[in-house]
C-alpha cells in the first residue's frame, strides 16, 4: 500500500478527529491568552476546510469511502461512510464554523469559559454525525453535538438566555429519549444498526415484524424533526436561537440542517424505493408539514419585533423549503441540496448582521423601535439589503437559483409552487419592514441618548470583516459557481436515488 | 416475564411522560429520569428476553444477545451525565429567574 492510499483511507475519519483533537487541546490552553486560543481555533478552522475540500474531491467521483474502526467488518463493527451528501455536509459545516468562530473572536468568546472548547465539540459531533453509518453512532454523536450546544447556546448567561436553555435542553432530553426507543424498536424488527446492513434487510422484512419496524422508522422521523423545527416541533427553536449568542446561532443555523440530513438519509436509504413493505414511510408527513412549517416561519418573520427573532423564523421558513424540497424526490433533493449550503450562509448572516446592527444602536438594539441614525449606516444598510435578497431567494443570488430549482422540480404540485412563492413574498414584505424600521426609522439622537463610544464609530471591526465578509463572499461563491454546484448536487440526489451504491460499498466486502 | 417487563416499561414510560408535562422543574427532572429508565429497560428488551445464558455464542446451549447489553450501556451514560447536565441548569434557571418555574415565570398556584 502506498503512502497515498494509506492517508486517503485515514480521510475519513480526519473532519471527525481534527475537531476532538483541537478541543482537548484547547481545554489544556484553557488559562493561555484568549489571542493564542482564537488563533489556534481559526487554524483549526482551515485545516477543517482542508480535509473537508480533500473529502469531497476524493467522492466526487462517485466513490464511498468507508472506515471501519477497529477494523471490524460491516455490519458487526461501526463504519464510517463519506458519499457525496456526507462530504457536501462536512464541507458546508466546516466554512460556516470558521466564519462563526471568528465573529466569536470579537468579544463572545469572552462572555464565558471554555468557549473554543465547546465549540470545536460541536464541530466533533456534528462531522462524526453525517459521516457515521450506523443508527446508534448517531444517536451518540448527536449527543455529543447536543450537550455542546447547551453549553454553547447558555454561554454568557443571563435570564432570557437561561430560560430559552431550560426548554430547548428539556425538548433535546426528551427527543434523545424518543431516538433510543426507536432505535431499540429497529433493532429489535431487523437485528441490526447498520445503516447499509438494516437497508439491505428492509426489503425482506418479515411481516411479523412489520408494524415494529414502522413504529420505529416513524419515531424516528419525529426526533429527526424535532432536530429540524419540522412543525409541530420548531416551538423551541425561535427563543434558542434569538436568545443565544450571535456566532452560536450562526453555527446552530446548521443545526437544523443537521435534523434535515438524518430525515434525507433515513427517507432515502432505509425508506427509500427499495426498502418493500417500508419504502415511502415518511411520505404522507414530509410534504404537509413541511409546507406548514413554511407557513409559520413566514407568519413568524411577520410578527417579529426584533431582527434576531427575524432570523430565527427566517431559519424556520428555510427548513421548510428545504423538507419540502426532499419531498418532492430525486429532482427535488438536487435543488434542496444546492439551496442547503444558500439558506445556512444567508441564517447566519443575517444572525451576525443583528449582533452587529446591535451594537451600534445603543438605545433600541436590534428591536425595530426608533433611533439616532448608527454610523455609517450607508454601508450596514447596503450589506443588510444584500443579506435579505439572500435570505428571501431574489435574484440575482443563489437563494434565487435554489427556489427557482425547486419550483422546476414541482411541475404537478400547484401546492408548492402557491405556498413557497407566497411565502417568499411574505418574506420580502417582513425583511422591508425590518430594514425600514432599522435605518430609515431615525429619531434626533435627544440628550438622554447615550453618545456612542469612540471606538464603535469604526465602519467595521476586522472580525466582523472577515466573518460577515466571508459569509457574503461563500454566497457570491455559490451564485457563481452555481454550475458546478448544482452539477454536484444532482450526481448526489442520483447516488441518494440508489439506496443500492450504499450497501455495495459498506456491506460489499463482507457478502 | 414478558408481561412484567411490558408493564414496568410502560408504567415507567407513562409516569416519566406525565411529570414531564408539570409546570415545574424538579418534577420534569424527574420525569426525565424515569423516562431514561423506562427506555433502558426497553433496550434490554430489544434482544428479546432470555434467562441464564451468557452473551456469548458457543458457551452454552443458547446465548443472550450481547448488543442490547453494550447498548444499553452507552445509554446509561449519556442519560446520567445528561440528568447532571440539567439538574445544574434547573437550579441556575431557579437562582436566575427567581423561582422554578419551567418559563420563569411564578403565574399563580399550579403546580
Amino acid at each position: 500500500m502506498t503512502t497515498s492510499l494509506a492517508f486517503s483511507g485515514h480521510l475519513v475519519i480526519a473532519p471527525v478527529l481534527v475537531p476532538f483533537v483541537a478541543g482537548v487541546l484547547l481545554l489544556m490552553l484553557r488559562d493561555q491568552s484568549l489571542t493564542l486560543q482564537r488563533g489556534l481555533a481559526v487554524l483549526v478552522g482551515l485545516i477543517q476546510i482542508g480535509f473537508a475540500l480533500a473529502l469531497l474531491i476524493a467522492v466526487a467521483d462517485d466513490t464511498l469511502l468507508t472506515y471501519r474502526l477497529g477494523d471490524w467488518p460491516a455490519p458487526w463493527g461501526i463504519v464510517l461512510v463519506a458519499d457525496r451528501l456526507a462530504a457536501w455536509m462536512v464541507l458546508i459545516t466546516s466554512l460556516l464554523a470558521l466564519c462563526a468562530v471568528i465573529y466569536a473572536g470579537g468579544g463572545t468568546d469572552r462572555q464565558g469559559r471554555h468557549f473554543h472548547v465547546l465549540f470545536q465539540m460541536q464541530l466533533f459531533g456534528l462531522a462524526g454525525a453525517f459521516l457515521t453509518g450506523d443508527l446508534f453512532n448517531l444517536f451518540v454523536f448527536f449527543e455529543i453535538l447536543l450537550i455542546a450546544s447547551y453549553g454553547l447556546a447558555l454561554h454568557g448567561g443571563g435570564p432570557a438566555r437561561t430560560r430559552a436553555g431550560l426548554h430547548y435542553v428539556v425538548m433535546n432530553l426528551l427527543g434523545s429519549t424518543v431516538f433510543l426507543f426507536a432505535a431499540g424498536l429497529i433493532y429489535s424488527a431487523m437485528g441490526s444498526l447498520n445503516l447499509a446492513d438494516l437497508a439491505a434487510k428492509a426489503a425482506s422484512l418479515p411481516l411479523d415484524n412489520l408494524g415494529l419496524a414502522r413504529a420505529g422508522g416513524l419515531l424516528l422521523l419525529l426526533v429527526f424533526g424535532l432536530k429540524a423545527a419540522l412543525l409541530p416541533l420548531h416551538l423551541w427553536l425561535p427563543n434558542a436561537y434569538a436568545g443565544t449568542s450571535a456566532p452560536v446561532a450562526a453555527l446552530f443555523a446548521v443545526m437544523t440542517k443537521m435534523g434535515i440530513y438524518a430525515i434525507l438519509r433515513t427517507h432515502t436509504l432505509l425508506f427509500g424505493s427499495a426498502a418493500g413493505d417500508l419504502a415511502g414511510l415518511f411520505e404522507p408527513w414530509l410534504m404537509p408539514l413541511a409546507l406548514a412549517t413554511l407557513v409559520v416561519g413566514m407568519l413568524g418573520a411577520l410578527a417579529a419585533e426584533t431582527m434576531g427573532r427575524l432570523a430565527a423564523y427566517l431559519v424556520l421558513a428555510s427548513v421548510g423549503t428545504l423538507l419540502a424540497a426532499i419531498a418532492l424526490g430525486t429532482n427535488g433533493i438536487a435543488a434542496g441540496l444546492y439551496y442547503l449550503p444558500h439558506s445556512t450562509f444567508a441564517a447566519a448572516l443575517m444572525f451576525l448582521l443583528s449582533d452587529a446592527i446591535k451594537r451600534r444602536r445603543t438605545a433600541s438594539g436590534d428591536s425595530f423601535k426608533p433611533d439616532a441614525d448608527m454610523p455609517h449606516y450607508a454601508l450596514w444598510g447596503g450589506v443588510f439589503f444584500v443579506a435579505a435578497v439572500a435570505a428571501t431567494g431574489l435574484p440575482p443570488l443563489s437563494g434565487f437559483v435554489g427556489k427557482f430549482l425547486i419550483l422546476q422540480a414541482a411541475p404537478g404540485h400547484p401546492w408548492v409552487w402557491a405556498i413557497l412563492l407566497i411565502s417568499a413574498l411574505g418574506i420580502v414584505v417582513a425583511l422591508a419592514r425590518a430594514g425600514s424600521h432599522v435605518f430609515f426609522n431615525s429619531v434626533k439622537p435627544s440628550s438622554a441618548t447615550p453618545q456612542l463610544p469612540g471606538q464603535r464609530a469604526s465602519l467595521f471591526a476586522p472580525y466582523e470583516f472577515f466573518a460577515i465578509g466571508g459569509l457574503l463572499g461563500l454566497i457570491l461563491a455559490l451564485t457563481l459557481g452555481a454550475g458546478p454546484a448544482v452539477d454536484f448536487a444532482r450526481a448526489t440526489a442520483l447516488q441518494l436515488a440508489d439506496p443500492s451504491v450504499y450497501i455495495n460499498a459498506v456491506l460489499g466486502s463482507t457478502r | 416475564m414478558e408481561i412484567l417487563i411490558a408493564l414496568s416499561i410502560g408504567v415507567l414510560t407513562g409516569c416519566g411522560v406525565y411529570l414531564v408535562l408539570r409546570a415545574r422543574t424538579f418534577p420534569v427532572v424527574l420525569g426525565l429520569t424515569l423516562l431514561s429508565y423506562g427506555v433502558n429497560l426497553f433496550l434490554f428488551a430489544t434482544g428479546r428476553l432470555v434467562i441464564g445464558q451468557p452473551p456469548v455464542i458457543g458457551l452454552a446451549s443458547g446465548h443472550a444477545d450481547p448488543l442490547p447489553q453494550a447498548l444499553v450501556l452507552t445509554a446509561i451514560v449519556i442519560g446520567f451525565a445528561m440528568t447532571a447536565f440539567v439538574i445544574m441548569l434547573s437550579l441556575r434557571a431557579r437562582a436566575e429567574l427567581g423561582n422554578d418555574h419551567v418559563d420563569g415565570r411564578d403565574g399563580g398556584s399550579q403546580a
